[in-house]
């Protein structure tokens, strides 16, 4: 049984990662996860500074799913660099470091720091944050900027480049398309889906931002959805992601296009989630008589 | 070697001990074993369009260790579902999770209000337990009282109610004043408005202050930096000024954060 899958040139022991922000550096996790059962780890995104991220609250609770501002705080990439790579260099799984900033001078430093850091597998862009003013998704809702902003990136990036999508445009497959003629060499979507919530006692909103970014089981059907289009649209592969909580939710994303898949939200509903779905993918694969994982990559046409 | 634990936890004994106040007891393999003052466990729903669990604080250990008390307050849709488990009924839990109160040897005065006095019960026992000459509680209720007589089993109690039904009418630092209250160290645990006053209290006084924080949270093991809040120096683990909640909390020494 193979469940090897290639993004870029580089494999994957399986295709299941986690999802940027919803994972830490993994450290978290690695009490209830082997991290070297995964496919890959992504890390919460990392700018060149450290960021503060936006007032609380940051999260509330919508049917089957959440909204987040968390605003991307982060430690900056010195202490990134200094702390959890060295932790995630002692497993033996895939390392995706996403990169997030306000200009794309911010983008281009970090990416210039990751270039000589050897546990840096891959790289992903977050291009579709949509809870900070400035970066972020304004980078990712215009063809323009995106495909401007690939460019540069590829430009200096040493490993290959993952852009990350934003869902909230008018078609992503313009995107996706900019991306790639940028020189993307991967593509991850779905971010967060922008929505509000208000609570009608108080006579205010939920969260501190306003608005924030909607992820969990009730996302899924956008995602697997815009996984397709994109997949139909572009040769480079995907990575999907977008409310995947069990096998079944990546068997579907695959199918559908995605190479690889992502864990998110769900590990903050189990713990465990990421290394049950790489299980119950292998149980899938039994039950199919499917000897090679690839064989479903986008089969359903 | 794993401190925290997902269990399945079977319902033991539920019951209204106050309008809208639960107690409950759950039996669990490890969590219980592992629990000490202060910390919390997440609870999760069985509905699948509640997605997010829910924290909530640790009461009481049984003797046999073998047992959770929680008491908490119905405050949505998660926590209403929770109080119509009854006996037997199985709930996934997580747990247990943040750092809990330092226990020291020196006199104690355990200040909490509503829905924060269920954690400092188990510390009144465990204080007690170790030896703690004098335990005070000053506790502050609306108007009904509850885990008043647990409390009395540990140390003496001071009450505070807003409508002045019992004990001091006004707030819990109204019942410190009025009974020139003091102690060496102070662990308390309600809400913020409260804990300010108590860190205020603290450093007018020289008092060391254990205050218990609560904050909205998603994953509970300090990943998705959800519950935040501000802290007075950079934090070494966030290179910024916030500190976890969840993680880093709940109870932090008063004087390392903002309120």
């Amino acid at each position: 049984m193979n469940t090897k899958v290639n993004l870029a040139g580089i494999e994957l022991e399986n295709p299941v990662m986690t999802a940027s922000g919803t994972f830490g550096s993994g450290m978290e996790y690695s009490e209830f996860v082997d991290l070297n059962h995964l496919g890959a780890v992504v890390t919460k995104g990392v700018a060149n500074v450290p960021w503060e991220g936006n007032p609380v609250p940051r999260v509330a609770e919508v049917y089957g799913g959440m909204l987040n501002a968390i605003g991307l705080q982060n430690p900056g990439i010195d202490l990134f660099i200094k702390r959890d790579l060295p932790f995630l260099a002692k497993y033996n799984t895939k390392v995706i470091v996403n990169v997030c900033g306000r200009t794309l001078e911010d983008y281009l430093e970090v990416v210039e720091r990751l270039g000589d850091e050897d546990t840096v597998d891959m790289l992903e862009i977050n291009i579709s944050c949509p809870n900070v003013k400035e970066g972020g998704i304004a980078f990712g809702q215009n063809e323009k900027s995106v495909e401007h902003v690939t460019k540069e990136i590829k430009k200096i990036a040493k490993q290959p480049v993952i852009m990350k999508l934003s869902p909230n445009v008018t078609d992503i497959t313009v995107m996706a398309k900019a991306a790639e003629a940028g020189g993307a060499d991967v593509l991850s979507l779905i971010n967060t889906i922008t929505g509000m919530k208000i609570d009608i006692e108080r006579q205010s909103f939920v969260l501190a931002n306003k608005t924030g970014g909607m992820s969990g089981p009730a996302v899924k059907p956008v995602a697997v959805r815009m996984v397709y289009q994109v997949a139909n649209a572009v040769k480079i592969p995907i990575i999907g992601m977008g409310g995947i909580a069990s096998a079944e939710d990546a068997i579907e994303f695959m199918l559908a296009g995605a190479t690889a898949v992502s864990v998110g939200t769900a590990n903050f509903v189990n713990p465990n989630t990421t290394e049950e779905v790489v299980e119950g993918i292998k149980n899938y694969m039994d039950r199919h008589n499917i000897d090679d994982i690839n064989s479903i990559i986008g089969a359903v046409r | 070697m794993s401190t925290k634990f997902q269990e399945i936890a079977e319902i033991t004994c539920q019951e209204e001990i106050s309008a809208d106040i639960f107690s409950m007891w759950i039996k669990t393999e490890n969590i219980a074993k592992n629990a000490v003052p202060g910390q919390f466990v997440s609870l999760y729903s069985s509905d699948g369009s509640s997605i997010l669990p829910r924290p909530i604080s640790i009461c009481e250990v049984s003797d046999d260790r073998c047992s959770l008390r929680l008491v908490y307050r119905v405050a949505g849709k998660g926590t209403r579902e929770f109080s119509f488990l009854k006996n037997k009924d199985a709930i996934k839990v997580l747990g247990p999770l943040g750092n809990g109160y330092t226990l020291k040897d020196s006199s104690a005065m355990l200040i909490a209000g509503g829905i924060g006095v269920p954690p400092i019960v188990e510390l009144a026992k465990q204080l007690h337990k170790k030896g703690v000459k004098d335990i005070k509680a000053v506790v502050g209720y609306r108007s009904e009282l509850f885990l008043k007589e647990e409390l009395e089993k540990y140390c003496s109690v001071y009450v505070a109610t807003e409508d002045g039904s019992s004990g001091v009418k006004g707030n819990v630092m109204d019942a410190i004043r009025e009974h020139g209250l003091s102690a060496d160290t102070i662990y308390a645990c309600g809400p913020k408005p409260m804990l300010k006053a108590v860190s205020d209290f603290a450093e007018q006084t020289g008092t060391e202050a254990q205050i218990s924080l609560e904050g909205r949270m998603a994953c509970g093991i300090g990943a998705c930096l959800a519950c935040v809040c501000k802290s007075k120096e950079t934090d070494e683990h966030s290179n910024v000024k916030n500190k976890r909640i969840c993680a880093d909390g709940p109870v932090f020494d008063s004087r390392e954060v903002e309120l």
